[in-house]
């Protein structure tokens, strides 16, 4: 139990990565971008066919992270010149990425196992005293995590990403990028060229994408044609449970909430899992469910907290009648 | 100053919804001019704003701004010379986004965007001052999303925006247009300071002819894609609404009913 949630929050930190490319594209943007399914996998199947053949594992992932960065801005190109839809746009796009992964990639999966990682150059970095310093913390446990390094690797990484990107999005240029997706007009009439502000934020977004597919493949040691299918939906679902949980006053709030989003997703799902008649297969529709609770529960709550406020005033206002008609 | 030559803009040409919006549009404005424009209902103005602007392409003709010729310049590139205000409050600014970030982009105007932070420390004391001459207490607020201050404010806040990097044109189009009487008051007066304190070439839509007259040092009035009349100086001083409907009718020789009916 401990050791497989431990793993879910491993993993939702490096998702998180993804979640905030989609964060990107459809809050910041407002652009429903489908690109991500494909570009998770590009990112992933060229970081490992270069490992594979003998990249150093940071140089091979920063490539993999490039060529996602180019796979979204062509996303932008369609759009943006080509005036097709922006659904549609992403969805060609996916589906175009998809032969040119297994071209790169030569076969449906490449396997890490037994090469240099960036998981494994830190494990061998990372000192083995700090794990079971660590470990004491769970005395009694019956099983403890045989290393901490990815886990506190992966949040730094990250977090330094979510800095980034909070940086970025309050520069002039991240400024305007954040007016293309609230009032285009407007920021046109500020000669920004909106155009190339959503093809760069599409880029971006997808380079953050692939960034965090090539490290998910690194973690699970090996890449795979499919390992993309139903991403953005998990990227969504992170987002929206994030808001929903942490709340979106400010844009550092947000990006750490989807962050925080990504790891509960991976909890829930994991737990959901451990639950005797769920099967693996029902994955999709759990996701879909959380998504549900996490979009409709806060409408809910809201409503709720309204009514209630509504039928205070209506009892004071009766009280205060009654107080007149007997006076 | 702005110069426009030749202009003529068809929408729909050839099919049953064939509309000639600008007829063979010819005028010079001189730098610090303030035009009032004024014309019934599709008569053209806001067509002629927006082939200005850049976001509308004329079929022939050539708009010149400090004799360089813009007609094929992308609007985006085009507004680092000229600044807009739409008729819709919520047309000028991001309402997710603040004060006094709104101010930042639009500070951004005529500069190149830069991966610095948009509001620094300067330049918030700088943003409080600007928005000190509006008299609304936003400089109090400038933390404060857009999308909370009420459609006076925000056109307060979009005129600001779209002066404070003095553009060489200032084009404003019916920007009172949806404000309650007081605030429509308000932004009128403001409208009148900014203008000459920055000494801007402004063009300015209204269906108000007391605020046409009032404002500005000249006056177009325009009619099925033409300026059919054009006054300036003491001339348009000594103007009465009357005689923009006595004109009106020996030009077009039609009745008008009221100015409302034709002009308002
Ligand atoms: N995008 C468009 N497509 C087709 N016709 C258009 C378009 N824009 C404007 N028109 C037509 O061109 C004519 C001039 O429109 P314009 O908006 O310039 O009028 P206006 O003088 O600003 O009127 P108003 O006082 O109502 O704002 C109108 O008949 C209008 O229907
Ligand atoms: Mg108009």
């Amino acid at each position: 139990m401990l050791i497989s949630l431990f793993g879910a929050v491993e993993s939702g930190a490096i998702y998180a990565i993804m979640a905030l490319g989609v964060y990107l594209s459809f809050r910041v943007l407002n652009f429903p971008d489908l690109t991500v399914d494909g570009s998770f996998v590009t990112g992933a199947g060229i970081t490992g066919m270069l490992i594979v053949n003998g990249m150093s594992p940071i140089t091979a992932t920063l490539v993999g992270a490039f060529a996602g960065f180019i796979a979204g801005c062509i996303t932008g190109i369609l759009h943006t010149k080509g005036k097709i839809n922006a659904l549609l746009a992403g969805i060609l796009m996916m589906i175009a990425l998809y032969s040119i992964n297994l071209r790169f990639m030569g076969q449906p999966t490449v396997s890490m196992l037994n090469e240099t990682t960036i998981v494994n150059q830190i494990q061998s970095f990372w000192s083995p005293a700090i794990d079971s310093a660590l470990n004491s913390i769970f005395i009694g446990a019956d099983r403890v995590p045989t290393t901490w390094a990815i886990l506190i690797i992966m949040t730094i990484v990250t977090l330094a990403i979510k800095f980034m990107l909070d940086f970025f999005l309050k520069t002039e240029v991240g400024l305007a990028i954040r007016a293309t997706g609230d009032n285009q007009k407007m920021i046109r009439s500020l000669s920004a060229n909106t155009n190339f502000l959503i093809i760069i934020g599409i880029g971006l977004s997808n380079g953050l994408v692939a960034l965090s597919g090539a490290l998910v493949a690194q973690h699970g040691g090996f890449a795979n044609l499919n390992m993309g299918i139903g991403m953005i939906v998990i990227g969504l679902a992170s987002v929206i449970i994030g808001e929903a949980l942490f709340g979106k006053k400010t844009i550092a709030r947000v990006t750490l909430a989807v962050i925080g989003g990504a790891i509960i997703y991976r909890v829930v799902i994991t737990l959901a899992l451990r639950v005797d008649f769920l099967e693996s297969s029902d994955l999709k529709l759990i996701t879909a469910v959380l998504v549900i609770a996490a979009l409709v529960t806060p409408k809910i709550l809201q409503s709720r907290r309204e009514k209630k406020r509504r039928l205070a005033k209506r009892a004071a206002l009766m009280e205060r009648k009654g107080r007149e008609a007997s006076a | 100053m702005l110069n426009i030559h030749d202009v003529s803009l068809t929408f729909n040409e050839g099919t049953p919804d064939e509309k000639i919006a600008l007829d063979d549009i010819n005028l010079e404005l001189q730098k610090g001019e303030f035009v009032t424009v004024i014309g019934s209902n599709g008569a053209g103005k806001s067509t002629l704003m927006n082939v200005i602007s850049g976001s509308l392409i004329p079929d022939v003709g050539d708009v010149l701004i400090d004799d360089q010729n813009v007609v094929h310049l992308p609007e985006y590139k085009r507004s680092k010379m000229v600044g807009r205000v739409f008729q819709d409050p919520m047309a000028g600014t991001a309402p997710s986004m603040t004060i006094e970030e709104n101010l930042a982009m639009a500070y951004s105007r005529d500069k190149k965007r830069r991966l610095v932070p948009g509001v620094s420390k300067k330049r918030k004391d700088h943003f409080r001052d600007y928005l000190d001459t509006l008299n609304l207490g936003l400089e109090d607020r400038l933390n404060a999303k857009v999308g909370l201050l009420s459609g006076g404010e925000r056109q307060a806040l979009s005129l600001l925006m779209a002066t404070f990097t003095e553009p060489k044109i200032l084009l404003l189009d019916e920007h009172t247009a949806a404000l309650d009487p007081s605030r429509a008051e308000l932004i009128t007066k403001i409208t009148g300071d900014v203008v000459s304190k920055f000494g801007l070439t402004t063009m300015m839509v209204t269906h108000n002819m007391q605020q046409a007259l009032d404002l500005g040092d000249r006056l177009f009035m325009m009619d099925k894609g033409q300026i059919i009349f054009d006054v300036k100086g003491e001339e348009k001083q000594n103007l009465i609404i009357k005689d923009l409907l006595d004109e009106f009718q020996r030009i077009r020789g039609e009745q008008i009913a009221s100015d409302k009916a034709i002009l308002g």
